[in-house]
């Protein structure tokens, strides 16, 4: 069998002026997989991601997403995508319908098109009666399943989530990461941030960033095996206690 | 001077979005206890937090802190509290040394004066005094912020999601410096979603939608809440998720790191399981019985209340 890569960096690097924000990084990652993209603040993530997405262009290396090149086809990559963060996603004054109605019309979709897959989706999502509430007055927990639903309405082929469960309670957590097993199954490639290291296990491999390189990447049994330990956790705090970048 | 907080039978509604932040609610928190409140978004935490230091007020019920009452001695609460709110609300376009100083002269105190309370802090932050409070990192902001809410050498200390959104490494440095404070004699409040974060505390309160699910030790939570799980892991883990939940003895199953944890209805009969899940084409099968986490005991508890 031969993979389908929908990431493929090499040497991928950004610098800011005398500051290496991405050193050189390099990795893989496969089609419907679920990649855990871990390190501290300040690590370099959200730069890199940044790349990743199209709206960075590196220093120096090379990396393809969707199989389309970062420096040259970043508008090619920007379709070929969902991201979804924390911080904004949604538009607070708008209900998830609208929500939903108006990133689907940014990424072409047909009116027609539009109204079933909105429709289907609250209804699997169970929001129905939450159709016409303005998002900020729902409970985070829905919202960040909104926004998830929101973010691969087109059928993108990768998702990039940045921190998508901070600050959510345990069962909604675990409701969100049963979505992002579903887009997996079904091909979606996710790329996802997070702090929770109970998280990072259900990840089929992950990365962990150090000042700006990364100094693993392997599935996380591996990772604990490697470290002789009996959780991510403490992989995570052996890697990123040694940073020198420590702000 | 006891530094202590008294809550009693607090009820505080919004009127604009008719939520009930806060449901007839009523704590005691002891003189230099490391109390942690433990709760998803949208439980009431931030809400008990600004009537605790007098920003707002509520409907019915009353709250005493370090023995003053919080409509009639607001000003003196204010004096004697220390205050980290959940948003980041320094001056982002003071440098980190200006905003100390600002905060300091504020409580018509200086920095070198109590300079003692936030020294271990303080030195990490050192590096990067002459830099905008709103260029520093996540981490960095954190501390920043905690150093400004210290600097009057307060007797309480409320500190609203300190950790939420801070890599792992720094949240275990935080929580390490508040266990140093609470030695010094400050009674600390603090308030988190991250469930780990709760064995730290001296003693903590589950919140859900403005009341109290349970109070007690960590580890008496644990001891009274504890039910017989198991621990099941698989090569396909989400086919193995979809399909423990159709078992029929099943109660209930969800993802737990690198397990997921069972809890059926009757006594749990490993040999009938394994057999039906290896009817069911799962490879790799390895389970253990486990003790219930802070996780399983909360989300049990999240449920029974709903």
């Amino acid at each position: 069998m031969t993979d389908i890569w929908s990431i493929q960096a090499h040497e991928l690097t950004k610098k800011f002026g005398a500051f290496t924000a991405v050193d050189r990084i390099s990795f893989k990652v496969k089609q419907g997989e679920i990649f855990g993209f871990l390190g501290a603040n300040g690590a370099g993530k959200t730069t890199a991601i940044r790349i990743l997405c199209g709206l960075l262009t590196p220093s120096s290396g090379n990396a393809t997403v969707a199989g389309f090149d970062v420096y040259r086809e970043r508008d090619k990559i920007k379709a070929s995508i969902g991201y979804m963060s924390q911080k904004f996603s949604l538009y607070p004054n708008l209900t998830a319908r609208e929500n939903m109605t108006f990133y689907a019309g940014v990424y072409g979709m047909k009116r027609k098109e539009i109204k079933d897959k909105v429709n289907s989706l609250m209804e699997h999502l169970g929001v129905t009666e939450y159709g016409d509430t303005e998002v900020k007055d729902l409970p985070l927990g829905w919202k960040q399943k909104i926004a998830f639903s929101t973010a691969i309405i087109h059928e993108p082929k990768i998702v990039f989530l940045d921190e998508p469960t901070g600050g959510v309670d345990p069962i909604a957590r675990r409701q969100f990461w049963e979505m992002i097993y579903e887009a997996a199954n079904r091909g979606i490639t996710v790329f996802v941030t997070t702090h929770y290291m109970d998280e990072a296990e259900y990840c089929d491999r992950v990365s962990i960033m150090v000042d700006g390189a990364i100094v693993v990447i392997d599935q996380p049994s591996a990772l604990k095996e490697k470290f002789s330990v009996d959780s991510m956790d403490s992989v995570f705090i052996q890697l990123a206690r040694g940073s020198q970048r420590r702000e | 001077m006891e530094n202590n907080i008294r809550i009693d039978g607090i009820t505080k509604k919004y009127p604009k979005t008719e939520v009930t932040a806060l449901k007839d609610f009523s704590l005691e928190i002891n003189h230099g206890e490391l109390f942690g409140v433990i709760g998803p978004d949208g439980a009431g935490k931030s809400t008990l937090f600004r009537i605790l230091t007098t920003l707002i007020l509520p409907d019915t019920g009353e709250a005493t802190v370090a023995g003053f009452d919080i409509r009639k001695d607001f000003w003196s609460i204010r004096r004697i509290a220390g205050y980290m709110p959940g948003k980041f609300s320094l001056y982002q376009d003071l440098t980190v040394d200006e905003n100390l100083r600002f905060f300091a002269t504020v409580f018509k105190t200086t920095v070198e004066e109590n300079y003692h309370l936030i020294r271990d802090i303080y030195v990490q932050l050192e590096p990067f005094k002459a830099r905008r409070a709103g260029k520093l990192s996540g981490g960095m902001k954190q501390k920043l912020a905690l150093c400004c809410a210290l600097i009057h050498q307060p007797r309480v200390l409320f500190l609203d999601e300190p950790t939420t959104g801070v890599d792992p490494v720094s949240r275990k440095e935080f929580w390490e410096m508040l266990v140093k404070l609470k030695e010094k004699g400050i009674t600390i409040l603090v308030s988190t979603p991250y469930m780990d974060e709760a064995a730290r505390c001296d003693r903590i309160a589950l919140m859900q939608r403005g009341q109290i699910l349970d109070i007690d030790t960590f580890e008496g939570i644990l001891r009274k809440n504890t039910r017989p799980t198991m621990a099941i892991k698989a090569g396909n883990m989400y086919k193995l998720l979809l399909d423990l939940r159709k078992y029929p003895e099943t109660e209930k199953c969800y993802s737990f790191g690198e397990y997921h944890h069972l809890i059926l209805d009757g006594n749990p009969d490993p040999e009938m399981l394994m057999a039906y899940l290896t009817a069911s084409g799962h490879e790799e099968i390895g389970w253990k019985m486990v003790e219930s986490g802070i996780e399983d005991v909360f989300m049990d508890l999240m449920e029974k209340a709903s």
